[in-house]
């Protein structure tokens, strides 16, 4: 490969564009999940009763059964947000940016 | 509050790997035969050996053969990769968490499952980018190919074998259980196999072999959890109700239970496992057998799905044991404890909710599943020593295609002897300790030097090799003064380190070896690397210049 058209697009402002958005959406998602995380098991840590307590008081499903299972959702929805963003936006200014350096 | 907080992400993550040994270590009563099973299980063997002719046919190159030509679809790799991460062990060890103790299941499953996002959002793209048939080829871009590609091959190799080791005992333990078998045959014939759909088939047939098991255990899983929810009406109130009222521990299995353990053990196995799973070659090696980033991306979010989906499942199908096994007298010996164990909570409900014949479908999968995970570890060491050390560092890169695949078919079957003669020498060992040590070793030898070479600047040949065999030598050598070799093996009244897992140290002084020799590395060939770097950048994020799919 071409290391002029290497250097072309690291000065390219779009690709310093790109970059920077995709950059710091991952870097949020990633703080989004594992703030989850921590907090789930921060409260098993201290505050397991409230995992074990009940959603109502005729039922015997615990809250800790929603917020489990909205963990496992949270991390599939999560890579779908980005997966989504990155597939589309992302890949589109990528291509975008290449079009432009190699006609 | 640090601490406490460490600990408690560890100990969720730390369990599972301890409950999935559970599941395969220690004495087994030998089951007698199971006809149907066997049936089935034959079936499984014909139509996977049946695909591996097909994959023979339309392997030509070396890209096809290391990596399926790069055709796999997201779709098609995230099966793959979700049937990697549901193994026999995870199955009927989660369920058997549940069965015993009811929510600290659910807890594990979340443990094992938030890696992955985290590796999508760092690592997989980049991953996708930049490599071609192995890790090794992104860890070296840069730098050094002899002495990276010697290091990635070592830590790859080390790592292949001791998970190697610990899936072929536990496929004998398993087989034993399910259908009776001898264990040396059992061995032997998971030898043989995982030989044949590598030697012939290559990723391809191993991709594929893996798709089909987990499309298998997942019908299976879904089949079980619909016909536990069919008993209750479908409502789950009266399933968690129920469950209440049969179970010895009442009310507390819909809460978090008793997690205790050293915290540092359990900190240090909960790095090993987040990490390592981002340094584990036949992981890592599933994101070059797709097209691009944007498929590798899509990976990730179907095995995420799936994976996330089969915890949910394996939860009902726990608390469906409770309901449908635990009350049954025909599934338990004369003290009440459960036939061959609580690892054996999903297999009996499978022989409750559909007879023999679904019992049989269960336990071939349990089975087909380690055929799997062993064909696909077998192709990432035979590459490593193929792709990595043969082509690379011994033919310095101008090594034959056709040659270069000799040698990895060469490989296999030496591997396959190896595992083989291994897996019969290793019968009585502790394989969750061996498990916990590939993972230890790819966390502190592996990743460190993978991550690094993406996102840091200034690593340079140097540092990665130093510290790169310091985290590697560390592991190893911490391991051996640890609890398990040398208290147990070697017989030595107290260990030097105190602590049964070394990832913690071990990826603390590979992160800061790499960092320190290579910021005091002033070499001119430090400050080459150190430029090479943002060509890197520009390919590892556009994709240019990247390999891609091999049209025919």
């Amino acid at each position: 490969m071409n290391d002029s058209i290497y250097l072309a697009i690291q000065e390219n402002p779009r690709f310093k564009e790109l970059v920077a958005k995709r950059e710091r959406f991952a870097w949020v998602l990633s703080a989004i999940m594992l703030a989850l995380y921590s907090a789930f098991i921060l409260l098993i840590a201290y505050a397991p009763q409230v995992l074990g307590a009940k959603l109502s008081p005729g039922t015997s499903i615990t809250w800790g059964i929603p917020i489990g299972v909205g963990l496992i959702l949270s991390a599939f929805v999560l890579t779908a947000i980005y997966v989504r963003r990155a597939n589309g936006e992302f890949d589109d200014l990528n291509q975008a940016i290449l079009n432009e350096v190699q006609p | 509050m640090i601490r406490r907080l460490a600990a408690a992400t560890a100990l969720a993550l730390a369990s599972t790997l301890a409950l999935a040994a559970d599941a395969l270590a220690g004495t087994v009563q030998k089951q007698p035969l199971n006809v149907a099973a066997i049936a089935m299980f034959v079936g499984f063997v014909c139509l996977t050996l049946a695909i591996t002719y097909w994959a023979s046919k339309r392997n030509r190159s070396a890209a096809d053969y290391y990596a399926a030509g790069g055709r796999i679809t997201g779709f098609q790799n995230g099966l793959a990769i979700a049937g990697d991460y549901m193994s026999a062990a995870s199955f009927l060890g989660i369920s058997a968490l549940v069965f015993s103790s009811g929510y600290d299941g659910l807890i594990y499953s979340i443990g094992f499952l938030v890696g992955w996002p985290i590796i999508l959002f760092l690592i997989a793209e980049r991953l996708r980018n930049l490599g071609k048939y192995t890790f090794a080829d992104v860890a070296s871009y840069r730098l050094k190919q002899t002495e990276i590609r010697t290091l990635s091959a070592c830590g790859s190799l080390v790592v292949v074998a001791f998970y190697l080791i610990a899936q072929m005992v536990g496929a004998g333990k398993l087989i034993q259980l399910l259908f009776g078998l001898d264990y040396t045959v059992a061995i032997v014939l998971v030898g043989i196999l995982m030989c044949l759909y590598v030697l012939f088939g290559g990723m391809l047939a191993t991709t594929w072999v893996q798709i089909i098991k987990a499309v298998l255990l997942l019908a299976g899983a879904t089949f079980m959890a619909l016909m536990v929810m069919k008993s209750v009406n479908f409502d789950f109130n009266t399933l968690f109700a129920e469950a209440i009222k049969v179970h010895p521990k009442g009310e507390a299995i819909m809460s978090p239970g008793g997690l205790v353990n050293d915290p540092i053990s359990a900190f240090s196995l909960g790095l090993a496992l987040m990490f390592g799973t981002a340094g584990l070659p036949h992981i890592l090696m599933r994101f070059f057998t797709v097209s691009d980033a944007k498929q590798a991306r899509k990976s990730v979010l179907y095995a995420t799905g799936f994976i996330g989906y089969f915890y949910i499942l394996t939860f009902i199908i726990g608390f469906g044991a409770i309901l449908l096994v635990s009350t049954n007298p025909a599934f338990k010996d004369a003290t009440g404890a459960l036939l061959g164990g609580n690892n054996m909570a999903a297999v009996h409900l499978a022989n409750a909710v559909g007879g023999s014949v679904f019992l049989g479908f269960i336990s071939a999968v349990a089975f087909a599943t380690i055929l799997a995970v062993v064909a696909g570890l077998t192709l990432a060491g035979a590459s490593a020593v193929s792709h990595d050390l043969y082509a690379s560092v011994i033919k310095k890169g101008k090594a034959a295609e056709k040659d270069e695949i000799r040698v990895s078919k060469v490989t296999t079957v030496a591997l396959g002897v190896v595992a083989i003669v291994l897996g019969i020498l290793f019968e009585k060992q502790n394989i969750a300790f061996m498990v916990g040590l590939a993972f230890s070793i790819a966390a502190s030898c592996n990743f460190p030097v993978l991550l690094l070479s993406m996102y840091w600047k200034r690593l340079t040949t140097r540092g990665a090799m130093v510290g790169g065999w310091m985290g590697l030598v560390t592991a190893v050598v911490l391991m051996v003064l640890g609890p398990t070799i040398w208290v147990q093996i070697l017989g030595h009244e107290k260990p030097i380190y105190p602590y049964e897992y070394p990832a913690l140290f071990s990826m603390i002084v590979a992160f800061a070896g790499i960092w320190f020799f290579s910021i005091t590395d002033n070499s001119t060939a430090a400050e080459g690397e150190r430029a090479l770097f943002y060509p890197q950048f520009v390919r590892s994020q556009t994709g240019l210049g990247a390999s891609g799919a091999v049209s025919h």
